[in-house]
């Protein structure tokens, strides 16, 4: 885990320097929520917030994982990773975490702009909701972390990851959606319960199937 | 895998590697004893690059097979013995030279991971520029820095494809010696390049890579006639 610790240190370190995935994010989240607040009935905006939220997130953060990756592409320093002696699953796990705290902060400004800007009444149970977009957020990482490290490598990725990863994220969508809907409503965890354990075990499956197929997925 | 009581540093067993339905090496067959050094020269296109990434297991062959230090297939206890310098320098342009040196450095596990930092950053002159992005490097100082990160864990396996690249003539001539010191030392080389001149320099042995192929495999003493070789050989005339 020392070789994960390092990679991700490294990572964090680089966006500290350059700030381009958080506030590339920030800026596409803001621009899609305008947009849907000039599209919606002010009337009927909080309704449809949940959808906006992971909407708005999964797009959002599908650039901001992919970028993470082209920028070890920039002078072949994804390579000089694959040829350090540590186990690739390692790689995985680093680059996972460190897309769950980038997109953890994005997700942290969007539940402000979602306030702001629709009515959203994300602190209707502040924990809860905490628990629902850590659950979407760590099955969205794991899924596009590992599909960004196929896709890197294709001619066309920009377009290939999209592709590849919103038809898998369908049911960690529509069980985000559904579970963020019945906690801005006021409703307990117990209440999304059957929403929730769908985001979990989608969570546990991708994350331990990423790290166990990193190795062979890396290779060329 | 020995021969001769020499320990194998590669292997490769006919060995071809496509993409898709282009077939870029075919057949390769040879075993690099360590301590050797060997040159690989070829025309652009003729397989080199694609066999030196083989070699240091950043990608598999697509048939036959391939040993490293008697080890097939990808192995984290192999890759600590291989250093690999491509054409890429593979640092991070948003580190600084010393950031890049450590990282690599500690992933590779060095206990005295600092002091090989401040060892190898006066070594390629880069001690006075250690604090500054590599974005801001010259080529050649880039180049000089990836042969501190390939290098920094002291390989017994050295891999190089085309490092005089972006060098001016003294940094060149002082990698000539470093890569002496290396093959004095008994490190492994493999170096690919398009500069006849250096490249027996510091070899030992010489293949010619044509068409995928390994077309000409010989001792690097045969250097007086290795251009006609060459021309014979690719129909080509050496750099």
């Amino acid at each position: 885990m020392s070789a994960a610790w390092r990679i991700l240190h490294k990572d964090l370190v680089l966006e500290l320097r350059t700030r381009e995935a958080l506030s590339g994010l920030v800026v596409l989240m803001l621009l899609v929520l305008l947009t849907f607040t000039f599209a919606m009935d002010p009337e009927g905006a909080g309704n449809a917030a949940p959808a906006v939220q992971w909407v708005t997130f999964v797009f959002a953060g599908l650039m901001a994982i992919q970028r993470g990756f082209l920028l070890e592409r920039e002078n072949g320093a994804w390579y000089g990773l694959l040829l350090c002696p540590v186990d690739r699953g390692a790689i995985f796990v680093a680059k996972m975490a460190s897309n769950v705290i980038v997109l953890g902060l994005a997700q942290l400004v969007l539940m402000v702009l979602l306030t702001v800007l629709l009515g959203a009444s994300v602190l209707a149970a502040p924990a809860a909701m905490i628990f629902v977009n850590f659950l979407g957020l760590v099955g969205f990482a794991a899924l596009a972390t590992l599909f960004a490290a196929i896709s890197v490598r294709l001619r066309a990725r920009e377009m290939m990851l999209p592709l590849l990863v919103l038809p898998l994220l369908v049911p960690l969508v529509i069980c985000a959606v559904e579970a963020s809907r019945v906690v801005m409503s006021g409703g307990s965890l117990a209440s999304a319960g059957a929403w929730l354990r769908v985001l979990a075990t989608f969570d546990v499956i991708f994350s331990v199937a990423g790290w166990m197929m990193f190795e062979q997925l890396v290779q060329e | 895998m020995t021969g001769g009581g020499r320990v194998a540093a590669l292997g490769a067993d006919a060995v071809g590697k496509a993409f898709g339905r282009a077939v870029v090496l075919r057949d390769v067959t040879l075993r690099i004893d360590a301590g050797e050094a060997v040159a690989v020269f070829g025309p652009n296109g003729a397989g080199k690059s694609t066999m030196l990434r083989l070699f240091a297991g950043l990608t598999a062959p697509t048939s036959g097979r391939l040993r490293a230090f008697g080890v097939a297939g990808p192995d984290p206890a192999v890759r600590r013995r291989v250093g690999l310098v491509a054409h890429q320098s593979f640092l991070y342009p948003d580190l600084t030279a010393r950031e890049n040196l450590r990282f690599y450095a500690r992933m590779f596990g060095l206990d005295d991971a600092d002091e090989r930092v401040r060892t190898w950053l006066d070594r390629v002159a880069l001690a006075e520029a250690a604090a500054r992005p590599v974005r801001l490097f010259s080529r050649g100082m880039e180049q000089r820095l990836a042969l501190a990160r390939a290098l920094i864990h002291d390989p017994e396996l050295v891999i190089l494809d085309e490092p005089w690249t972006g060098l001016d003539a003294a940094s060149a001539d002082w990698l000539v010696g470093l890569l002496r010191d290396l093959r004095g030392r008994g490190r492994t080389l493999v170096v690919a390049t398009h500069d006849f001149q250096r490249g027996l320099d510091v070899a030992t042995r010489a293949l010619i890579v044509h068409r995928g192929r390994i077309a000409w495999d010989g001792p690097a003493s045969t250097a007086d006639d290795l251009d006609g070789i060459y021309r014979q050989v690719t129909g080509a005339v050496a750099a």
